[in-house]
């Protein structure tokens, strides 16, 4: 059996592939482009919180954006009254897990699902941006720090080497650390995925009641899911307000919202790659449809959402793998044919 | 005294006005499990058919009453027609979908009519209790909103088309058996709450103004009406606009209108963890 063939093949392969473009692409492209793709990673990263909660859980949230907000908001508040990034990391870490943690406990243990989940994350992450907008004034400030209304918080410090606040991370080296969390984000999720805990996340996705049945606290398994998946969504945030130097409330606005949902829808429901790919490349559009003015962005993003649930409902990734396990069958009836006819 | 009567007049007017913006989304989510996130977008769709043709000169009560629920509705069963009707039974994919044209509607609105806010302006005048000037339209939409809620009862409860709506959504099969065609009634029902919804945005559009983007603000706050009230679609969203009503209002009182919004969205939560069937699910069961 050729190393191709062994079950880490695949991880392999996407490993090396990351690693060889990471390295390569600040060598040839324009400074600017590493710059931007340190953005489109930590969108991947926001991507991959919701392929998990969603794609492996089975909990549809609309509160992704939220955690992604509260992690970048928390991080801003602690950053500019700490010094050194360290801990404020850890706290940007911190609480959008610790709120993801109280709404789950709501959530589950009130025997809430399907619809419902997606209501009251949408609710919740709404309430957040009304507060938050609503907190120009001067009594709303934690420590040193002005949450600013919809002004945002301008001039975060960047991020600094762990232990040494003067050594600063300069742009270029938050593209290879934010492009390294993504990767170790992704391989964290398969490495999850073949434990036993993984496991058992998707067999409460596939059906509670018989999870339930043979002895698993599902509302335990389902918080514990959906609390990771506000971790990493604020890890991404982190890297997000990072990347901008800034945070405001627009991550909470539902159009932003709408994107991490329709990033995971085309890319795939029920993988990894397909919400980083669906992530980078949405992003990137939407950008670029947002620098042009004859059509608006929301007219492009509603129709692709909606062509893809209508047509391609499982998404580009599932839809590739199934046309080449179907060309596969088809070359290996032909071979066997052919196997045949010379006998 | 005089602030106390005000006060009772905007705890009953939001109550009103919540029930206004969900009877629409009630009637499609309650009788048929789908959820419309496109419901603020008809919403929308209404304040711009009264917005439009008063620009036109058209006298601003007959685009309320008959122009907005007639384009509206004609809207919900297109949109019946086009899309929800693939999705039967996948309640996911109608949410996505729903809200992939929520955001196509607000897309082409905003290319029309630019990203901007126009008022339309309020009919009757002001009338005062004390020093205080209040709208004399809080009165007009405390009214709307009830004989509107009496208007849907009448209709479900006592008549044969309320009956056959009934009939088909607690079990389709029988009624199709029973010579109904259950696919004419999901798109009748669909283009009702719509033209329902499409009615609402008319009648608050001298409030909220007309904006393409306005559906958003909308959408959650009828949502979780419908939702806490649960499984009764007229006595589920008349109780659950009084509670986040008053809610709402109270807090405003006591801070900011902001942190009256953001009062009722929490109290919502709460609510679902107490009573996860909404308030239906444990009070007034037999409601309709």
């Amino acid at each position: 059996m050729s190393l191709f063939q062994t079950r880490w093949s695949g991880p392999l392969m996407v490993l090396v592939i990351a690693a060889l473009l990471l390295t390569l692409i600040p060598a040839f492209a324009p400074a600017y482009v590493a710059l931007q793709l340190t953005l489109y990673f930590s969108f991947g990263i926001l991507g991959l919180s919701l392929a998990w909660v969603w794609g492996y859980g089975g909990i549809f949230s609309f509160g992704q954006a939220a955690f992604f907000g509260l992690g970048g908001y928390s991080y801003a508040v602690a950053s500019i009254n700490l010094s050194g990034s360290t801990v404020a990391i850890l706290i940007g870490l911190a609480v959008p897990t610790a709120f993801a943690v109280l709404l789950g406990y709501f959530m589950f243990y009130g025997r809430l699902s399907g619809v419902y989940l997606a209501v009251i994350t949408l609710v919740v992450t709404l309430a957040i941006h009304k507060f938050l907008g609503h907190t120009a004034g001067f009594e709303y400030r934690i420590g040193t720090a002005h949450l600013g209304g919809y002004n945002g918080m301008p001039a975060l410090p960047p991020i600094n080497v762990p232990g040494d606040v003067s050594k600063f991370l300069w742009p270029e080296d938050m593209y290879y650390a934010t492009g390294i969390m993504l990767l170790a984000v992704y391989f964290g999720l398969r490495w999850l995925l073949t434990t036993a805990f993984g496991r058992r996340v998707i067999a409460v996705r596939e059906n509670e009641l018989r999870a339930e049945l043979l002895g698993y606290d599902t509302r335990l398994y389902k918080l514990a899911t959906f609390a990771l998946g506000a971790f990493i969504a604020g890890l991404g945030g982190i890297l997000f307000a990072n990347w901008n130097s800034f945070i405001d409330p627009h991550v909470f606005e539902l159009g932003f919202g709408a994107q991490i949902i329709i990033w995971v829808v085309v890319g795939g429901l029920g993988t990894l790659i397909g919400p980083i790919l669906g992530a980078m490349l949405l992003g990137f559009a939407a950008v670029e449809l947002g620098t042009q003015q004859t059509i608006d962005p929301n007219v492009i993003l509603g129709a692709i959402l909606l062509v893809f649930v209508l047509i391609v409902p499982q998404g580009v990734v599932p839809s590739v793998r199934t046309v080449m396990a179907w060309w596969k069958q088809v070359r290996a009836n032909k071979r066997a044919l052919a196997a045949a006819q010379v006998r | 005294m005089d602030v106390a009567a005000i006060t009772i007049i905007q705890i009953i007017n939001m109550i009103s006005m919540l029930a206004l913006m969900s009877i629409g989304l009630a009637v499609i989510f309650g009788m048929m499990r789908v959820i419309n996130l496109a419901h603020g977008e008809f919403l929308m769709l209404g304040t711009y058919a009264v917005l439009v043709p008063a620009k036109l000169g058209v006298n601003i009560w007959i685009s309320m009453f008959i122009i907005a629920p007639i384009f509206v509705g004609l809207v919900g069963v297109l949109v019946e027609r086009i899309i929800v009707r693939r999705l039967y039974g996948r309640m996911m994919d109608t949410l996505l979908a729903t809200w992939g044209l929520s955001l196509l509607i607000i897309g082409i609105m905003t290319t029309i009519f630019g990203n901007t806010m126009e008022g339309v302006s309020t009919p009757f005048g002001n009338f005062s209790i004390g020093e205080i000037a209040e709208s004399q339209y809080k009165f007009f939409i405390i009214g709307i909103a009830a004989a509107l809620m009496a208007a849907v009862f009448v209709v479900l409860k006592y008549t044969k088309l309320g009956l056959i709506a009934r009939g088909t959504m607690q079990n389709a099969n029988m009624a199709s058996a029973l010579g109904i065609s259950p696919s004419t009634v999901y798109t009748a029902t669909f283009g009702i709450g719509a033209a329902l919804t499409g009615f609402a945005g008319a009648v608050l559009a001298p409030v909220i103004g007309a904006a393409p983007t306005l559906g958003v603000a909308y959408v959650a706050k009828a949502f979780i009406t419908v939702i806490g009230g649960g499984q009764a679609i007229l006595t589920g969203t008349a109780s659950a606009s009084g509670v986040f009503g008053v809610i709402n209002q109270v807090v405003t009182y006591f801070s900011t209108p902001v942190l009256g919004e953001v009062a009722l969205l929490i109290g919502a939560v709460l609510l679902l963890r107490v009573l996860p069937q909404g308030i239906t699910g444990r009070f007034f069961r037999r409601g309709l």
